[in-house]
């Protein structure tokens, strides 16, 4: 319990500072400290995100930086998705939901590796940009 | 003057390809779709890291809701697991939007990246 508590903390601090919705964490947590099987974790995370998600949009609302036009219109064109997903996951066994779960974590971990030692490099490129966007305008 | 509807449908095109994207990825594995979301606004639509974050964050309440309610037909929804994990999350995201304006980009992901490595050995080790 202490350890759901735990994840959850950490889970929702990701989601403020990198804009996801803590399921990368909220999904192995509820498997590993709370015993729940892969469907009843993933679906069990996906009810989690939605108060941190809407707390999160308000706070960042409040600092200007939601895009509310195409945030909804990103959200509307998800819905068909969404429920795709939900079906497929349903059709495939636990075991191999875990593993592709697995495997979804290290990609994703390997782009934060990725984005975090190119920073410097991105740093310079954006400085680049922003010298022909100054000499356009 | 035709530049305008032309761009902003090309706009819409990339939001739809994403959208879709990030809902398949919702759905399929139980997350908000960020991972996917936030990359693709910054690459496709030339966002910034902020605008990208909290942008991803407001459209997710869509995804997750849409998604939880499918998951909810199927059973596999345990609410009071979800309440569980959810109160400490809603003061991780106050702590988490907090930090973002204070420190660097660069130490969150690589801590991120090790978080996620521990739990992708532990789920396969299982």
């Amino acid at each position: 319990m202490t350890g759901a508590v735990a994840i959850g903390l950490a889970g929702g601090i990701i989601a403020g500072l990198l804009g996801v919705g803590g399921g990368v964490l909220f999904v192995p947590g509820l498997v590993i400290f709370l015993g729940l099987d892969q469907h009843q974790a993933e679906a069990t995370s996906l009810l989690a995100i939605i108060p941190v998600a809407i707390v999160g949009t308000y706070v960042q609302d409040r600092y200007g930086n939601v895009r509310r036009g195409d945030a909804l219109l990103l959200g509307l064109l998800s819905l068909a998705g969404a429920a795709g997903g939900v079906v497929l996951a349903n059709a495939l066994p636990g075991t191999v939901l875990r593993d592709a779960f697995a495997g979804l974590l290290l990609i994703v971990a390997g782009q934060f590796v990725r984005r975090a030692l190119g920073s410097r490099e991105g740093a310079a490129a954006s400085a680049v940009a922003d010298s022909h966007h100054s000499e356009k305008v | 003057m035709q530049v305008v509807p032309e761009a902003s449908l090309h706009r819409s095109l990339r939001l739809a390809a994403i959208g879709t994207l990030a809902g398949l990825f919702s759905g399929l594995f139980g997350v908000g779709g960020g991972a996917v979301i936030v990359p693709l606004l910054v690459l496709w639509l030339g966002y910034g890291e902020h605008a990208a974050t909290a942008t991803s964050l407001a459209a997710i309440i869509f995804i997750a809701g849409f998604a939880a309610l499918t998951q909810g037909l199927y059973g596999n929804v345990h609410v009071l697991d979800a309440v569980l994990i959810a109160v400490p999350a809603v003061a991780g995201v106050l702590i988490g939007t907090w930090l973002q304006q204070r420190i660097p980009g660069r130490t969150v992901s690589l801590l991120f990246a090790g978080v996620l490595v521990l739990s992708a050995v532990e789920l396969i080790l299982r």
